[in-house]
């Protein structure tokens, strides 16, 4: 599958969903659904910053692949970053670089995504491109 | 200083009809509900009086003040000194030249810790504030610390969030020059013993500063009575305009220590030998004020006056022992700050859930309340949360709205926890 088609997947998904709460509830859905994160790598610096709650990412680059690991101490941010992670991870540096990521528009969530907002998507995603961005162009992860 | 409350009316009155026709944001609808304004404690919303009287400022008498000949500048500059009268009444200062304006809270705790800071704290001294403190009112304390190589000191409070006094007398000595405390505390509601602070302090010698900006829109304030030297709040949460703020000092300090900022106003003579200052108040007034937030700040006082601020006090105080009774039956409910004394704010944490999630759920809910840690860091650190959630209120708000607020919590927890 590829990053678009994972990104109408979840459009598709949302598509359904009537209102506000009925969304939140599938964002803390996808939260439970995301894979545990291992304790030992929440550490500090993967911790992103300009959330109001902890963001751990954890970036692994294995057989040409960025893989991503995250968690939240709240549980919405957790929803949220697992739909980004849900598309983006598990794709050469190249693709993640170089996606467009339309579907947080589609599924209302732009308003998520302004910087004065205090939930930091947008700091998830640049994050996210920033691991990418490095290693398309040195083939090193960013320390 | 408890209040006492009454909780027999659901709502308070203004001019005949309930407070809140009088606001005209709160009458919209956000994600398809009813807005229910619980964020009292950032900000206020404004009534038809302060926006008409705004409105009035610019069609009627824009132009600059103080040194205009013109009728137009007359006109404006005695709106803007007749609202410094009308807040020192208001607060019973002795004078009106004791009332500065600024910019707000903030920029009046800076200007007091740097003007006083130069002509008092010097190295080995030291300044107290209380563990309640909004970082405003402690980085410029820490700043100014830095600078002259003196102490912060920190009075520490007990697990309902009251100051421990017994403490306080203990960091009192020789070195403490100013005791920087807080009248209500944004985040818990605290209602601190401003009074006795104010007298131990003036019998070690050391100066006090007030922040009031959480109290003066909901307890009444008489600085004479509370003695204290200086005293901040800010226009926009007493429903007035943002970028203007009071500063009160007693003349005798505002004359020893020296000029703010250096510019028009402030001066009354200027060579490129010597400036002499301008007198009270317009020492710290330098530039072009925010005339129009000054002259508006006076609708501001008017509308509470006109209800009157025992009345407010003890209706606030109604919705919040209501408030307080109501969110105690819901078991996963934790209040942080259980002071004997409160004001306005009502702080909460939901077992199990983090205060954000709660936060976007009840905006979704069409309820507006403040989560994380309301710019009081140490006091999160002190009870070991990421933060609270935190509703406030204000004269608009009903019983049904915090009914409303209720439901809207039980629907979150359900979906978190």
């Amino acid at each position: 599958m590829t990053i678009n088609e994972k990104q109408d997947e979840l459009i598709e998904e949302f598509e359904f969903l009537g209102d506000w709460m009925d969304k939140y509830e599938h964002i803390i859905e996808e939260a439970k659904e995301l894979p545990e994160m291992d304790p030992k790598l929440k550490q500090d610096q993967y911790i992103i910053k300009g959330c109001q709650s902890k963001v751990w990412l954890f970036p692994e680059y294995k057989d040409g692949k960025l893989i991503f690991y995250a968690d939240s101490d709240a549980i919405i941010s957790k929803g949220l970053v697992g739909l980004i992670v849900r598309v983006l991870s598990g794709y050469t540096p190249e693709e993640i670089r170089d996606a467009e990521l339309y579907f947080i528009d589609r599924i209302g969530l732009k308003e998520h995504l302004s910087p004065t907002r205090s939930n930091g998507l947008l700091a998830m995603v640049k994050q996210i491109k920033l691991y990418a961005l490095a290693l398309a162009s040195t083939k090193k992860m960013p320390t | 200083m408890e209040i006492k409350s009454e909780i027999n009316y659901s709502y308070l009155e203004y001019q005949g009809a309930p407070v809140r026709h009088e606001f005209p944001a709160l009458h919209q609808d956000v994600f398809g509900k009813p807005l229910i304004y619980l964020d009292n404690a950032a900000t206020t919303q404004k009534p038809w009086k302060v926006i008409h009287a705004t409105n009035k400022y610019y069609v009627e008498m824009n132009s600059n003040i103080h040194r205009g000949v013109h009728y137009l500048s007359q006109k404006a500059t005695d709106a803007y000194e007749i609202s410094r009268n009308t807040i020192a009444e208001f607060i019973n200062a002795r004078q009106s030249k004791e009332v500065i304006f600024t910019k707000g809270t903030t920029e009046g705790i800076n200007l007091v810790a740097d003007c006083f800071g130069r002509y008092a704290v010097n190295e080995g001294d030291s300044v107290v504030i209380t563990s309640l403190e909004h970082h405003s009112n402690i980085v410029p304390w820490q700043m100014l610390c830095e600078k002259r190589n003196a102490t912060l000191k920190v009075i520490p409070i007990d697990e309902n969030g009251e100051i421990i006094l017994d403490e306080f007398e203990k960091l009192l000595d020789e070195t403490v020059k100013i005791v920087a405390v807080s009248y209500v505390s944004n985040t818990l509601g605290t209602i601190n013993p401003v009074k006795e602070i104010i007298e131990l302090a003036h019998k070690n010698g050391s100066a006090v500063l007030i922040d009031a900006a959480q109290a003066v829109h909901h307890i009444p304030i008489d600085v004479q009575s509370l003695d204290c030297d200086f005293l901040v709040f800010s226009g926009h949460k007493m429903y007035g305009p943002t970028g203007i703020g009071v500063l009160y000092g007693k003349e005798e300090w505002l004359n020893k220590i020296p000029p703010y900022q250096g510019g028009g106003d402030m001066i009354k003579t200027v060579t490129f030998v010597k400036t002499e200052y301008n007198d009270l108040p317009f020492k710290f007034e330098a530039g072009t004020p925010h005339i129009e937030g000054a002259i508006t700040l006076k609708a501001a006082v008017d509308f509470i006056r006109e209800i009157g601020i025992n009345e407010i006090a003890r209706f606030e105080a109604g919705l919040l022992k209501y408030a307080t009774e109501q969110v105690l039956q819901l078991p996963e409910v934790q209040i942080i700050g259980t002071a004997k004394a409160k004001a306005s704010s009502l702080s909460l944490n939901i077992r199990g859930a983090h205060p954000y999630d709660v936060g976007v759920l009840l905006d979704k809910m069409g309820i507006a309340v403040r989560t994380g840690h309301h710019c009081t860091q140490p006091i999160m650190d002190f009870f070991c949360i990421p933060g609270t959630v935190r509703a406030s209120f204000a004269v608009y708000n009903t019983m049904e709205e915090i009914d409303k607020f209720l439901e809207s919590l039980r629907r979150a927890i359900k979906m978190l926890v």
